[in-house]
């Protein structure tokens, strides 16, 4: 049966709300997404790019240490990041949500997350300038004679870790006391009627039941730590490099394209497979 | 025993917020610092830091470029997001899972990989780099987020309305300028101020796609070259005040209203 002329015309209407929406989608994030995909199969001979079709670039990327352990170097200052976060981050949301009075938690959020709206780029600085080493910190273990000399803090994985873990500490403090706050108060009495202690109570219930929470943030933690340029390219120095970095140099010196293409690709395969790992438990979230 | 883990936990919190605010506190702290190193000791007070970014012509031209950039760029996210929420919510359109899947997907992609599909696109097709691009690149990043909350608040409970003003006569755009897009006003607005302040604040994109005019972020990123400087201190202490203002703007302006209406 054909569709009745007014089912036509309605249909028409919908395509042209969607319309704009689809085409910008289309032609400036998949059409550069599937040539940049393309171009990873490609080579650079002198300064043109030509049409190959090899595997030359992901050989290289596993072939070539400097492609290699930059991989390597993101994963683990990743894994680092987001493990210290987590840990920084849950007893300051449990803070909040238990030991703040109700009309202050609000407050007390807005506050734990205000250096968040500092630039990005600002924010990297503001590190560097506390790092140095003639900067507070240092400054003040010297003062308090704590240390001799001052300490390495900046120009080394150290910084990139330490400008990391402020961002995400915010970030988990977020997602973290948005699902503590949610918990029943039933849980725990019925824990504690049934002979658990504190914590038991903790360990047994209220953690494994705040694991959706943790899951989200460790999620964002890793896939906006690992595919970041500024903190470690202001703050970690040039003695390792992570991968965005190293992609970044493909295109700055050498112009690189098909290479940046390819590491970019291995970047994004990480990614997913980090949201596969996690899937389960961001799924809880939404339902 | 209550009040030793009262007291723990107000020590433990107070060490936490003192590391979230110590970067913030030292950057305006030494914004103002009287000698050319932002580091101790802090030898004495001025403004002459403040002057000189005012004076900086290239440093206030970014500042409007970033500005320009995020409010165009972002309302161009919120009218292509409402316009297909609308269609998605109103309509059923074949695919719709898939469609709607494909609008949200740029949400899941690093902006680095963004940012270098677009640059090698534009590479072969011959179009300048400028602020343009760099709004193209924002209303990709900004979109799926516009559309995300735009959809998410459109209800079955506005059909009736927008059903009711159809009955009296209003044509489709009356009724989607007059009745839905009101209706929603506050989701719309938080969609567009949150969208404002990332592309406010993004760096890559905007790096990679523009060369002559560029956005703030960028123009501070060059000057990190010359290394720590006072100057830097304060343009970065504007943009904090900017982006704290912006947020209480929003916090008095959608979030109350939003929670009066609920």
């Amino acid at each position: 049966m054909a569709a009745t002329a007014l089912e036509r015309t309605e249909r028409r209407k919908a395509w042209a709300f969607a319309l704009p929406a689809l085409l910008w989608t289309g032609f400036f994030f998949l059409v550069p997404f599937a040539y940049m995909a393309a171009i990873s199969f490609w080579t650079r001979q002198g300064r043109e790019i030509v049409a190959t079709w090899t595997l030359d670039n992901y050989v290289a990327f596993f072939g070539k240490a400097h492609f290699f352990k930059g991989l390597v170097v993101s994963l683990e200052i990743t894994a680092t990041v987001t493990v210290i976060s987590i840990l920084l981050a849950y007893p300051l949301a449990w803070i909040i949500a238990e030991r703040v009075p109700k009309k202050w938690q609000r407050v007390a959020l807005i506050m734990a997350i205000l250096p968040f709206w500092t630039s990005y780029v600002v924010r990297s600085y503001s590190w560097l300038l506390v790092l140095s080493k003639g900067g507070v910190v240092n400054q003040a273990l010297l003062w308090l004679g704590i240390v001799a000399e001052p300490l390495e803090l900046s120009a080394n994985r150290t910084g990139t870790v330490i400008g990391f873990v402020h961002f995400f500490v915010m970030l988990l403090t977020l997602t973290i006391y948005a699902n503590l706050i949610q918990l029943s108060p039933n849980y725990r009495r019925a824990a504690a009627d049934l002979g658990a202690n504190a914590f038991q109570t903790f360990w047994f219930v209220v953690l494994p039941l705040t694991l959706p929470g943790i899951m989200v943030g460790a999620f964002l933690t890793f896939v906006l730590c690992i595919g970041d340029y500024i903190t470690p390219q202001i703050l970690g120095g040039n003695n390792e490099l992570v991968l965005p970095q190293v992609i970044m140099l493909q295109l700055g010196r050498r112009a690189d394209f098909p290479m940046a293409a390819a590491l970019s690709l291995v970047l994004m395969v990480v990614v997913t497979l980090a949201y596969i790992a996690c899937a389960r438990w961001l799924k809880m979230e939404r339902t | 025993m209550r009040h030793l883990s009262t007291a723990l936990a107000a020590l433990y919190a107070g060490l936490i917020y003192l590391f979230i605010f110590l970067p913030v506190v030292v950057l305006v702290l030494f914004s103002f610092q009287d000698g050319s190193l932002p580091v101790p000791p802090l030898n004495g007070l001025t403004l002459r830091w403040y002057e000189a970014i005012f004076a900086d012509g290239k440093l206030m031209a970014a500042l409007g470029n970033s500005l320009l950039v995020a409010v165009i760029s972002s309302a161009v996210a919120c009218v292509l997001g409402f316009l297909a929420a609308y269609a998605f919510a109103r309509y059923t359109l074949p695919a719709s899972g898939l469609l709607r899947g494909l609008i949200v997907a740029p949400m899941t992609v690093s902006t680095l990989i963004i940012g270098l599909g677009l640059l090698s696109m534009l590479n072969i097709s011959g179009l300048r780099l400028s602020l343009v691009t760099v709004g193209i690149g924002h209303v990709v990043i900004n979109l799926p987020l516009c559309f995300a909350i735009i959809y998410a608040s459109m209800g079955g409970h506005q059909v009736n309305i927008e059903r009711a003003a159809r009955d009296l006569g209003a044509k489709d755009w009356q009724v989607m300028l007059l009745v839905t897009a009101p209706m929603l006003l506050p989701s719309i607005l938080a969609a567009f101020f949150l969208s404002v302040t990332f592309s406010w604040d993004e760096f890559i994109v905007a790096f990679l796609l523009s060369r002559f005019d560029v956005t703030l972020p960028v123009e501070i990123w060059s000057m990190l070259r010359s290394g720590l400087d006072p100057k830097t201190n304060a343009i970065g202490s504007i943009v904090f005040l900017i982006s704290v203002a912006f947020l209480v703007v929003m916090e008095f302006t959608v979030f109350r209203k939003t929670g009066k209406s609920s």
